[in-house]
């Protein structure tokens, strides 16, 4: 299979630009009888499905939660990230472009990360108008703030909830489009497989969480916006509900998966308290902007951080990269974090902690500046450890937050299935092998708001023809009784363990193997787990209750079905990389002092993995990169 | 710890529900409230029963699903807490506590303690928004707002929906979580176009869903675990009042 990233002629600054010009627009009037149904509505499919909306297209949006207001994105915290130059410290759409380039150390394609520079801009003033209550300064102008991998402040924020903010922007604008009726919303449901007609995407199979019916779904094409799959992890900072299912019945069905082992550890979050634990929470990066992390210079330290003299600490961040200090990018920290504990210097119960320490700040700004940067984070640190961390640092440890990896898809953000798009988390995305902060949030708007609109004309414009096809279709009937089938099959294995107890199990392999660093034994090792795994869920799960009605673990039990399956496809993907780049670490790759060792003559691509059947080995598809625009160097935060 | 818990059963929204009591006896301090439920279900799974169905899915106290009604009080006894964000270390070994759906004509039960809140999104629906399409915005930084307006407009839109307010209140009224919106939008420049028919459009709506009048006890307040302010209900009231003068 040749990969074709349809990227457009011309030079990189001109490329969108010219693009848009020139792409074929479908009329008003058949924008009416174009139906488009959007699967996912957080930022990425809330601004999608609005946006198509206003532009006049038929919409059905689909979200598992009971609400659009509710999705994953509304967790984000931190912030933002636009190329607006506010602070006039001299950023512009060409340094976001690079930093966002560099940060994912150089694993992105160049045309679509410098589209999403530019954009980037747009996206701020959307949200402005629409009453996103952002932050803003005393003369009543927007305020920015530093975030790490850069070196200027760009990042919009609304408190420690900027994701809240954004995303009750983007569902209001749904909301809106849901009052006019030109988008029909299905929450409470979740889709369970694509349907594909004469080589297109046709429309959905989905399960109405409430009455459990198996429903389907026609669209002339089918957006897909379902976010990250980081809880493969089992334990992440993702929401309970986040999961792999639509991307990955969509991979079965013939989508290309790129880059599945690519995912992002966050250096900073609240440490397992023990094995109940339901998730882990995130405490945002810009808390790097003021606190200072540090250890113990002493191994096996067991006094009160307020007892250990300054000499005694070891700011090892500040040792190791001067010029970032505590603004390293995440994969950097995150690595630095587990070297130290790993090396025994970990503080707190379980030594599998650093300290992030804001009496530096405190001293210097004051408790009042602190509290209304961070007042809120604090309060959530202390709800969960029953600390205060205006008397006592932090204790964070790196968790699972983001998964860079997800369909892959070309310059329109079409998928390898034509008439099928990925947006936001989803996608492979424009983040390379590390995401930037506040990079994840400027993406998923992006897609919704101003890409994806419009590059989806290119297919519709030539399906103006194409009448509504009616879901006694054959297919329609195939992708439903293969669900239904399913279901009933893991209905009847009436086995003795809970679905958590696998997901569990998983967890902790893909952690262990697959997470802050690899290696090719471990690797191998993990495989062979994963496929006990595998078979054990299919023979010993007990999903409890009936299949038609509301059911949370005929859900969960769905999802971690696919799950299992995805995490032998990271292992595979996390194998045949023989590099180290932003948070993929192979043990066997590294530089003398440590660093991530690239190599970019062997593996400058994007891994595009076909399946090929259950029990078949997937296989690998690459899509060159090709850098025109920046140097690829070896990344230097020191 | 030891816990008991009395915990309401219901199939769904037709047949009638009862509480039912279970016992646990290994509850850790530093578990959260809906941790303790994951315990509880995943041991009625062993024993063959039917766990018990509740919403939830941020666990971060952000996404307003979580919503459990816990000794006579939504959200349990912690104020500016959600249920997710609840700990076992604010309960005693040997505790008994009584768990319950939000009651309310306008949220129906789906399962046990899941109810059906989307009257909360045809409000919003019915007008908590500002008509902008997308690519008509000017600059950013064109239309400056003092400071104060955009933290008081922050404060109004830190509303999660969980519908908490609604759950405390004896007349289910869902004015706090109404005027947190048209709080929101009416403080800020962008939302003066559509200020008094937006009002007017989502209290009709708020009406129309089921939602019962606002005697002004003050319940919400106490209960919304964002603290959102009765001032909203009261700036909500007056735009309504000369919302409807102007007509
Ligand atoms: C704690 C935390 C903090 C973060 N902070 C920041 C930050 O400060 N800045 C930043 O840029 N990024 C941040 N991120 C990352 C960012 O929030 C996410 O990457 C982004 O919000 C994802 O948006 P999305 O629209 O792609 O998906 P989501 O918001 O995850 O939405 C997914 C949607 O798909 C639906 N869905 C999923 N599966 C199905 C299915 N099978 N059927 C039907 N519907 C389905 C869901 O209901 C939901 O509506 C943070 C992430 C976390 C976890
Ligand atoms: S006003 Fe408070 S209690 Fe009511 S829905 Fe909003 S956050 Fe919940
Ligand atoms: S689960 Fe999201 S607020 Fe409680």
């Amino acid at each position: 299979m040749k990969l074709d990233a349809k990227i457009p002629e011309g030079a990189i600054a001109d490329k969108w630009t010219k693009y848009k010009a020139t792409i074929p627009l479908v009329n008003p009037a058949n924008k009416r009888h174009i139906e488009v149904i959007v699967v996912g509505t957080g930022l990425a499919g809330a601004a999608a499905a609005a946006t198509l909306g206003e532009m006049g297209y038929k919409v059905k949006a689909f979200c598992f939660q009971d609400s659009p207001r509710r999705a994953h994105s509304i967790a984000a915290q931190g912030g933002i990230n636009a190329a607006k130059n506010y602070s006039n410290d001299g950023d512009s759409v060409h340094r976001l472009f690079y930093d966002t380039i560099k940060g994912g150390d150089y694993r992105s394609r160049e045309a679509n990360v410098h589209r999403l520079a530019e954009v980037s801009t747009a996206i701020i003033d959307q949200c402005v108008a629409q009453g996103v209550p952002f932050a803003r300064e005393y003369g009543g102008l927007l305020d920015n703030r530093s975030f790490g991998g850069v070196q200027v402040s760009r990042t919009f924020y609304a408190r420690g909830q900027t994701g809240q903010q954004l995303l009750l922007g983007a569902y209001s604008a749904l909301s809106r489009q849901i009052g006019r009726k030109q988008v029909d919303m299905f929450s409470r449901h979740e889709m369970l497989d694509v349907v594909i007609i004469d080589g297109k995407a046709r429309g959905i199979i989905a399960r109405n969480l409430v009455t459990g019916e198996i429903e389907r779904h026609f669209g002339h094409a089918v957006v897909l916006a379902t976010g990250g799959y980081g809880n493969v992890f089992f334990l992440s900072t993702n929401a309970m509900g986040s999961n792999v299912t639509s991307i990955w019945k969509a991979h079965k069905k013939g989508a290309l998966f790129g880059n599945p082992c690519f995912t992002q550890i966050h250096p900073t979050c609240i440490p397992v308290s023990g094995d109940h634990q339901s998730k882990l929470t995130l405490m945002s990066e810009s808390l790097r902007n003021d606190g200072r992390i540090w250890v113990p210079k002493k191994q096996n330290d067991t006094r009160k951080a307020v007892d250990i003299p300054e000499e005694e600490r070891d700011y090892y961040l500040e040792r190791r990269y001067p010029a970032f200090g505590n603004l390293v990018p995440r994969d950097i920290a995150s690595r630095a974090a587990k070297e130290r504990c790993d090396a025994g210097y970990g503080v707190g119960t379980s030594k599998m902690a650093v300290y992030l320490d804001f009496s530096d700040s405190i001293n210097r700004l004051g408790k009042k500046v602190i509290e209304a940067r961070y007042g809120n984070l604090f309060e959530i640190y202390e709800k969960i450890t029953g600390e205060d961390p205006y008397t006592m640092p932090m204790r964070i440890y790196p968790a699972v937050h983001y998964t860079m990896g997800g369909l892959w898809v070309d310059y329109n953000l079409m998928t390898t299935i034509p008439g099928l798009y990925a947006t936001g988390e989803c996608n492979f995305s424009d983040h390379g092998a590390n995401r930037l902060g506040a990079s994840a949030l400027m993406q998923g708007l992006a897609d919704g708001y101003f890409v994806l609109p419009i590059t989806i004309g290119e297919f519709l414009s030539k399906d103006i023809q194409t009448k509504a096809i009616p879901t006694d279709h054959p297919e329609f009937e195939k992708a439903e009784r293969e669900v239904k089938e399913k279901i009933s099959r893991m209905m009847s294995i009436n086995g003795t363990q809970p679905v958590d107890h696998f997901h569990k199990q998983l967890g902790k392999v893909i952690w262990e193997y697959c997470g802050m660093s690899r290696s090719a034994e471990g690797l191998q090792k993990a495989k062979k787990m994963v496929q006990e795994i595998r078979a054990d869920f299919w023979k010993n799960v007990r999903v409890p209750g009936k299949a038609d009605g509301m059911n949370p673990e005929l859900e969960k039990a769905l999802r971690v079905a696919d799950f299992i399956e995805l995490g032998e496809l990271m292992i595979d993907d996390a194998y045949s990389r023989n590099e180290s780049c932003g948070g993929h670490f192979r043990e066997e790759y590294q530089t003398e002092d440590g660093e991530a060792l690239r190599d970019d003559n062997n593996y400058a691509y994007v891994s595009a993995w076909e399946y090929k059947g259950e029990n078949e080995q997937s296989v690998l598809h690459k899509e060159e990169l090709i850098f025109e625009n920046v140097k690829l160097v070896q990344r230097s935060y020191k | 710890m030891k816990i008991t818990l009395k915990v309401w059963r219901q199939q769904n929204g037709k047949t009638p529900g009862e509480f039912k009591t279970y016992q646990l006896n290994d509850v850790s301090e530093d578990m959260s409230f809906l941790e303790m439920f994951d315990i509880l279900n995943d041991d009625l799974v062993r024993k063959q029963d039917e766990p018990v169905a509740f919403d939830h899915d941020c666990r971060e106290g952000i996404c307003g699903m979580c919503s459990m009604y816990i000794n006579g009080r939504a959200h349990g006894p912690m104020t500016g807490t959600t249920t997710c964000q609840l700990h076992m270390r604010h309960f005693k070994d040997g505790d008994t506590i009584v768990v319950e759906p939000w009651r309310a004509t306008a949220f129906p039960i789906i399962k046990d303690l899941m109810v059906d809140r989307s009257a909360f999104d045809r409000v919003i629906q019915a007008g908590g928004f500002v008509s902008v399409n997308t690519g008509n915005a000017v600059d950013a930084n064109s239309v400056p707002i003092p400071k104060q307006d955009a933290d008081k407009a922050f404060d109004a839109a830190a509303c999660i929906g969980c519908g908490a307010c609604v759950a405390t209140c004896k007349n289910a009224s869902a004015m706090l979580f109404v005027s947190a919106k048209v709080s929101q939008l009416a403080l800020l420049p962008q939302g003066q176009p559509e200020r008094h028919i937006r009002v007017k459009k989502m209290v009709e709506i708020m009406d129309a869903e089921g939602f019962g009048n606002c005697t002004n006890t003050g319940a919400c307040e106490v209960e919304c675990p964002k603290e959102i302010s009765l001032e909203n209900i009261a700036r909500m009231n007056r735009d309504y009042l000369v919302a409807n003068i102007a007509d």
